[in-house]
């Protein structure tokens, strides 16, 4: 092969993260369905972030990468993640302090 | 493959598998990187976008928990469950694409890009029979659209006062609003992968790549992955709030 540092994924391991993303799949519509009141969105997303995270090491190939393109591709959630509590923060703090006009 | 079974076409076409090399890179594997790196930026402002739209679903969300579980309980669960098997699948024909191309087999590359591209039609088309379903239904936000008479009552028994329904009615919409937006921008993101999938899947079958197009495979496909992490949440987030009914 021209690139030698390429390091190439089994098909087994892909098809290994395939069918654990379908088992995730499952268990998130089953705990959907189960009586679990305000832990429906905790268990969801934790679910969600998982499969994200196997599909970002092993399909999008991080894992394997420069240490340049790990540090984007989650200084891409940082971003994220100050927008959504910034965002929140302020919606819900608003009505703390007894400012006119708020 | 022995010389006696190689095609006219690809006698006339010999393979690319030297990677050129652009001048101002001091080697391939800088070059490839460079090229991955720079998808990666654009992911991240691809995060960023939705990100954005994300937002908003979780004030309006927490603001009114309730019409969403309620809008919630209106969408297809099971059309999304096929859909989200859909598009799982996807990636991995793509992933599989990427590895063909890694290991120089042109021909498997190809047809893994196209059952990537025919996967992604047919999420297109499923969630097309369900965007259908939901206007013949009055969920499509605008002049049309009607709280379902079960959800106005369920709305009106939870809200103290007046204001209060009028703002949970209004945000039971706003879940639609947000719905067909943000599914909307996800298919819009699919019918471009659809479109860049097929016309690579093209230029690869005519061997336009060097190095077997696999810096460009793979930059490709870490587009068509993260549109697949996108719909990863907005399944549960639209579909699944929580069905079990316990209210």
């Amino acid at each position: 092969m021209a690139n030698t540092e390429t390091h190439i994924i089994s098909v087994k391991t892909y098809l290994m993260v395939f069918v654990a993303l379908i088992a995730l799949l499952v268990a998130t519509v089953v705990a959907a369905m189960l009586p679990l009141g305000a832990l429906h969105l905790p268990v969801a997303m934790t679910i969600a972030v998982i499969k994200a995270a196997m599909i970002l090491l092993i399909f999008m190939h991080v894992y394997y990468s420069p240490a340049l393109t790990k540090i984007v591709s989650v200084a891409a959630l940082l971003w994220a993640a100050l927008l959504l509590t910034i965002t929140v923060a302020d919606y819900f703090s608003r009505g703390w302090l007894d400012i006119l006009g708020k | 493959m022995s010389s006696s079974s190689i095609t006219l076409e690809e006698a006339a076409v010999p393979a690319r598998t030297e990677t050129l090399l652009s001048h101002h890179f001091d080697d391939v594997e800088q070059q490839s990187n460079a090229s991955i790196l720079g998808m990666w930026f654009f992911l991240a402002t691809e995060v960023m976008f939705f990100s954005g739209l994300i937002t908003a679903y979780t004030i309006y969300r927490a603001l009114s928990p309730e019409a969403f579980r309620l809008g919630s309980l209106h969408m297809h669960v099971w059309l999304g469950f096929f859909n989200t098997l859909v598009l799982l699948t996807s990636s991995l024909t793509m992933a599989l694409a990427v590895r063909s191309s890694q290991l120089g087999r042109r021909d498997r590359t190809v047809w893994y890009m196209v059952a990537t591209a025919v996967l992604g039609a047919g999420f297109l088309g499923v969630k097309a029979i369900e965007y259908s379903m939901e206007i013949e239904h009055n969920l499509f936000p605008g002049v049309n659209f009607q709280v379902p008479a079960e959800d106005a009552a369920a709305l009106a028994e939870i809200s103290a006062t007046p204001e209060e329904l009028q703002q949970n009615l209004g945000h039971f919409q706003i879940m639609f609003v947000l719905y067909f937006f943000i599914t909307g921008v996800h298919a819009f993101h699919m019918i471009i992968g659809i479109v860049i999938v097929l016309i690579m899947a093209a230029l690869m079958k005519r061997n336009w790549f060097s190095g077997n197009g696999t810096t460009q495979i793979e930059a490709m496909g870490l587009y068509w992955h993260f549109v697949d992490i996108v719909w990863v949440f907005l399944y549960p987030l639209l579909y699944l709030i929580d069905l079990s009914g316990g209210h």
